[in-house]
């Protein structure tokens, strides 16, 4: 029995991944093969390898498919039993590799979390029970008490994987023991972090497990409702939730009388509108009650006083997917991952200039080298690693003297970043720092939620001072205004999205400083990104004369004739570029 | 109670008060620019942070209740920076135009940055995104002067129940709107004007009329008749300095005087004669088995509310129109033709603490034969402006009387200012008229006071009716909500848009949110309403001299031929999204 699986999470299947599986099909079928099952899965992972591909029992993995190669592989892999080599991987020598586990990806991950994504059909729940789905909540329900659970994930060490850290089962505990006859569990999958899809990927793929989850935790803190919130930019993921909540309810799953206990429990969706403040508890609890959403002042907290002011437990997509695991496992298991204080894995969604791009799970406490060069292959192009961001656009920039920190929560704030909901972009030399604490700053300015003066006004004057910066027309009082701003935009606002969107720009300023004075006083971005900081001129030197840049120049900036060398006229030249990337002889900069 | 310490002093306080309060009690002012006690308390603008020990960060003392063994910092460096630089920031984002503003000398923003002493705002940049709405007859938007402290949204949302305004748009971009950035005057935005009244700044104000009245009092053609409402007059004297509470009639007649009005009447007039017809309506529908519970009609924010919201239940309204524009009806009429001047020469201007009236005197069923009722509506801030710039030295003014022959009115108008009012002059009228009697017990203290809704059981000639009086639309809807249930047993029912009646009206002097925390303004100002009352000889409207005369002479019957034509008018289902 062979089974071919086709990666339909969100990457793959827009590189026309549902096109590979319907071919896959149809061959299966007209050439009347009995033994070979075609399967469509969540997210593999290695993104940058879509189209993912992979056969089994051998695992092989299959890179970049595209459709018309379907014939090809059933064909030589399947009847033949060879390999079609031009759609393997290659690891760092350039040796072909066939399975899976042997890729230099995924050597080093620990799959907790992403166990499931990518080896079961998230549509099938057969797929899931087969492999022991529902078992910990049969467990909990018919073997454990509510403390008995509570105790088990708080000595597991987990938490909150949402970004803030918070001791998952301190959370669970004090929701239990609020006061209140409803209560409720919510699953936090408004995923907004730039370059994040961790929750999304979980959901994709193993939908049936936060189901559990939730469940689990409804049972530990006496809730019967659960809500997910989920962002409606993520159709599949919310298909494919639905499709396991109705299947869920047809096994008596979810319903009442579960597992012939009297725990009776009912889960709905809920669309997020595409707000980023709405990941933010508070806030995503106003939008489920119908609201703008906005952050409530805390305390109280969601646990005391949550949706519509009953008591309500808010873990994010991936604290949750721990859970069964958890359970089954053992809390002693689980805590023996990790570092002291960061226990069991972390999820990343590792992006930007790596080679690997990907989603990648490993034990907390890995090093950063680890996961960008071990991992993430290194950087491409051969370039300098310059900083990871972690945390999105709450989160800060780790410089390359880092690299060899182990990452966990308490490391990551150290040193001026977080751990955020785990994306992770690394950058080469060719980014200009100073450009990129205005990227994560003007995505704060448009996501504030425009509730308190710090955040609101605060956050888009530092992103003015940023503009003046990379325009050329900062000075050094405004570098001692922007730390100023950061402060008080920290200080001083109402949730974490305002307290912890100076983070970019304090982060950079912490350890590029340099770069921000250089745009300041000498007018220069060194990485060339600033392009009106860009004095584009011709060496004379290296220039031949050919023209070839007068060609292409598309606002006739260049000045000079036949083998003359070259002059750019600055009232002219609109910065484009063309010029640098059209001479042959490297003679203009 | 709870100990605190809070500065270092350690001081015992109630359990349940915010650190805010609690600071109060030992005299600390915390600054505040969004808090308004129970109407809006969302700790949004961040100016009253303190310092708690063991708290994570800067705490929201408006939101923040006390525990027990608290340690509070209200004043530290860290606290003083942080309070200055929002302030500086919402600053930075503020139409800063204060010289020409409204609300200049009169602006909680403006305090603040006096308080905090800001002197640079350092922080400079691109000003709040700028939408003007003067489409309205009643109220203007500015969102540039916006500081989004919320409260107007709260007022409009959770006191009155309406929700034409809220905020759109995320981040900086943030601003008040209303459904799909209509004016005011396309939703179901009623002008009762309690937007304006909590408005820390100028980003909502009245539709000023000041221009086009100075226009005609410069005409010598036109003879510039003023009506001055019950409620102005103890209220005028606070634009002037004077305590909450002072009744001031007498020097407002002086100045309406010297700023070149031909004739100063009193709206109270107006007022006794809604009570001769209203109270005569009220008997009319008793005796004749016509709709009950009847609900008055004095006040235009409420009507543009049932015609809104219930049009269904439009026969429940007195048909009455209210006291002013019965009063400019009477002007144009009996008055006119007493002092035989031609009516068309003749302009109507109303003082009142409303903006809703602004509203109300341009609706099409407020005129007769192509002239309106009254041409021009003034709110006490209006008056208090026009008085400042005719360089009059109010509180010094020596008292003036009102103009014969309308210038006579009773007790009972006086108290059409504030809440339960026109029910127990209606009260007073009623009795008298069904039993036949001059009955000495008027005071009706059930009606009287703060409660929102106030019910209450008459019994008249062995008759019990059962009344109910409103104030506030949330209220209002309440009762609405009531009858529409068929829950209710009213007879007569009283509703005011404004909590509190006329006296808190939107036209009012706007007393910043400090001062209301420690001055129930709207109980000084109806005490000194019902003193006017208590003071007068005749109190009740039926035994006003002046209106038996206008009766007899001219009108006939209340509730007649040409008191219908003159004073009373019709209302019609109104949409509350205009295309």
């Amino acid at each position: 029995m062979k089974t071919i699986l086709v990666c339909h999470g969100t990457g793959c299947t827009s590189s026309k991944s549902p096109a590979i599986l319907e071919n896959f099909k149809k061959i299966v079928k007209e050439k009347n093969l009995s033994d070979v099952k075609v399967m469509q899965t969540g997210c593999f992972g290695l993104c940058a390898k879509g189209p993912v591909v992979i056969i089994r029992p051998e695992d092989t993995f299959y890179a970049k498919v595209k459709p018309e190669d379907c014939a090809e592989i059933i064909q030589t892999h399947l009847i033949e039993n060879k390999r079609v080599e031009r759609l393997l991987c290659k690891d760092v020598d350039g040796k072909l590799v066939e399975k899976l586990d042997e890729i230099d990806f995924y050597k080093k991950q620990k799959r907790i979390a992403l166990k499931n994504c990518g080896s079961i059909d998230p549509e099938k729940i057969e797929d899931y029970l087969e492999v022991d789905g529902y078992k910990a909540l049969e467990k909990v329900l018919k073997k454990m008490t509510q403390d008995e659970v509570i105790e088990e994930i708080t000595k597991s060490g987990l938490r909150g994987r949402g970004g803030a850290g918070f001791p998952t089962g301190k959370k669970w505990l004090f929701t239990k023991n609020a006061e209140g006859t409803q209560k409720y569990v919510v699953c936090n999958a408004d995923e907004g972090d730039p370059g994040a899809f961790m929750d999304r990927s979980i959901l994709e793929g193993d939908p049936h497990s936060v189901i559990e989850a939730m469940m689990i935790a409804g049972y530990a803190v006496g809730a019967n409702k659960g809500y997910i919130y989920v962002r409606a930019e993520y159709p599949i993921a919310v298909h494919r939730f639905q499709v396991a909540i109705d299947q869920a309810k047809e096994r008596g799953i979810l319903g009442k009388n579960i597992f012939g206990t009297d725990f009776e429990f009912d889960l709905s969706i809920r669309l997020g509108a595409g707000a980023f403040v709405c990941g933010e508890e508070t806030a995503l609890l106003e939008s489920i009650e119908g609201r703008r959403g906005q952050p409530r002042l805390k305390p109280p907290f969601p646990a005391n006083k949550g949706l519509w002011e009953c008591p309500t437990l808010i873990n994010n997509v991936e604290t949750y997917a721990n859970i069964p695991k958890i359970i089954l496992n053992g809390s002693k298991w689980y805590s023996s991952i990790g570092t002291e204080t960061s226990k069991g894995t972390k999820v990343f969604a590792l992006g930007g200039n790596v080679k690997n791009i990907g989603l990648v799970e490993v034990p907390m406490g890995t090093t950063l080298r680890e996961i960008v060069y071990d991992i993430g292959g290194g950087i491409p192009n051969g370039r300098k690693f310059k900083a990871a961001q972690t945390g999105g656009p709450s989160g800060g920039c780790i410089p390359a003297e880092y690299l060899d920190k182990p990452i966990d929560y308490e490391s990551l704030k150290e040193i001026g970043s977080m751990m955020g909901s785990g994306g992770l972009i690394v950058m080469d030399d060719t980014k200009c720092m100073v450009n990129l604490a205005k990227f994560y700053l003007g995505f704060t300015v448009s996501e504030s939620c425009g509730k308190c003066n710090p955040c609101r006004i605060g956050t888009k004057r530092m992103y003015e001072i940023l503009e003046k910066l990379t325009n050329g027309e900062g000075t050094l009082e405004d570098i001692d205004k922007l730390e100023r701003l950061a402060k008080t935009v920290a200080n001083s606002s109402v949730c974490g999205l305002g307290q912890s969107a100076p983070n970019p720009v304090v982060s950079t300023l912490k350890y590029f400083r340099e770069e921000f004075i250089e745009h300041a006083v000498e007018k220069k971005c060194r990485a060339h990104e600033c392009k009106a900081l860009a004095k584009i001129q011709v060496i004379p030197e290296k220039c031949k004369g050919c023209g070839l840049c007068q060609r292409k120049c598309p606002v006739q900036a260049i000045e000079g004739e036949g083998r003359e060398v070259r002059h750019i006229n600055e009232e002219k030249c609109i910065k484009c570029g063309t010029c640098l990337t059209s001479c042959p002889f490297k003679a203009i900069e | 109670m709870v100990n605190i310490t809070i500065d270092g002093m350690k001081v015992q306080v109630p359990e349940n008060i915010t650190v805010l309060e609690a600071a109060k009690t030992v005299g600390i002012d915390i600054p505040t620019l969004c808090h308004l006690k129970d109407i809006n308390e969302i700790g949004d603008c961040r100016i009253c942070l303190v310092e708690i020990d063991g708290a994570r960060g800067f705490v929201t003392s408006c939101m923040q209740k006390v525990e027990d063994g608290m340690v509070i910092r209200t004043n530290t460096d860290k606290v003083i920076e942080a309070r200055k630089n929002v302030l500086k920031l919402i600053l930075s984002a503020h139409e800063r135009k204060c010289l020409s503003c409204i609300r200049h000398g009169n602006c909680e923003l403006q305090d603040l940055a006096l308080k905090f002493g800001v002197t640079d705002i350092e922080f400079e940049g691109e000003i709040a995104p700028k939408v003007v709405d003067d489409r309205s007859p009643s109220i203007v938007r500015n969102t540039a002067k916006c500081v989004l402290c919320r409260r107007c949204i709260s007022t409009c949302k959770n006191v009155q129940k309406i929700g034409a305004i809220d905020c759109v748009n995320r981040g900086f971009e943030s601003t008040i709107s209303t459904y799909e950035h209509k004016s005011l005057g396309d939703v179901n935005c009623t002008f009762c004007g309690q937007c304006i009244q909590n408005c820390p700044t100028a980003a909502l104000h009245e539709k000023e009329n000041i221009d086009e009245v100075q226009e005609k009092l410069k005409d010598e053609n036109t003879l510039v008749l003023v009506q001055t409402a019950p409620a102005v007059r103890v209220a005028l004297g606070e634009e002037f300095g004077m305590p909450v509470g002072t009744n001031v009639t007498g020097k407002m007649v002086t100045a309406l005087k010297r700023l070149g009005f031909d004739k100063v009447f009193d709206t109270n007039t107006g007022a006794d004669f809604t009570i001769m017809e209203e109270a005569s309506e009220f008997i009319d529908r008793v005796i004749n088995n016509k709709t009950l519970p009847m609900i008055t009609s004095c006040c235009p924010a409420w009507i543009r509310f049932i015609e809104m919201e219930y049009p269904d239940k439009l026969e429940h309204l007195s048909t009455c129109k209210s006291p002013h524009q019965m009063f400019g009806a009477i002007l144009k009429s009996y008055y006119a033709k007493k002092i035989n001047v031609d009516p068309k020469k003749i302009y109507v201007v109303s003082v009142m603490p409303c903006v809703a009236k602004k509203y109300e005197r341009q609706r099409f069923e407020m005129q007769k034969d192509g002239m309106y009722d009254v041409d021009a509506v003034i709110t006490t801030r209006e008056l208090a402006k026009m008085i400042r710039q005719a360089n009059i030295d109010f509180p010094i003014l020596n008292d003036s009387k009102f103009d014969d022959p309308m210038g006579e009115a009773t007790g009972a108008a006086a108290i059409f200012g504030t809440t339960g009012g026109v029910m127990e002059a209606a009260l007073r009228t009623a009795q008298d008229l069904l039993t036949g009697k001059d009955l000495d017990e008027i005071n009706f203290e059930e009606v009287r006071g703060k409660k929102g809704i106030k019910r209450a059981t008459v019994v008249i000639n062995g008759k019990s009716i059962n009344v109910a009086v409103a104030s506030g639309l949330g209220n209002a809807r309440a009762i609405m909500d009531e009858i529409k249930s068929g829950k209710a047993e009213y007879d007569f029912i009283e509703i005011m848009a404004c909590p509190g009646g006329c006296i808190m009206g939107g036209g009012q002097p706007i007393k910043p949110a400090k001062i209301r925390r420690m001055i129930d303004v709207r109980k000084k100002r109806a005490d000194a309403l019902y003193s006017i009352d208590e003071k007068m000889i005749i109190r009740k409207s039926h035994q006003n001299p002046v209106l038996q005369k206008i009766y007899n002479d001219y009108l006939g019957k209340p509730n007649g031929k040409l008191a219908h034509e003159l004073l009373h008018t019709h209302y019609s289902k109104k949409t509350k999204c205009v295309d």
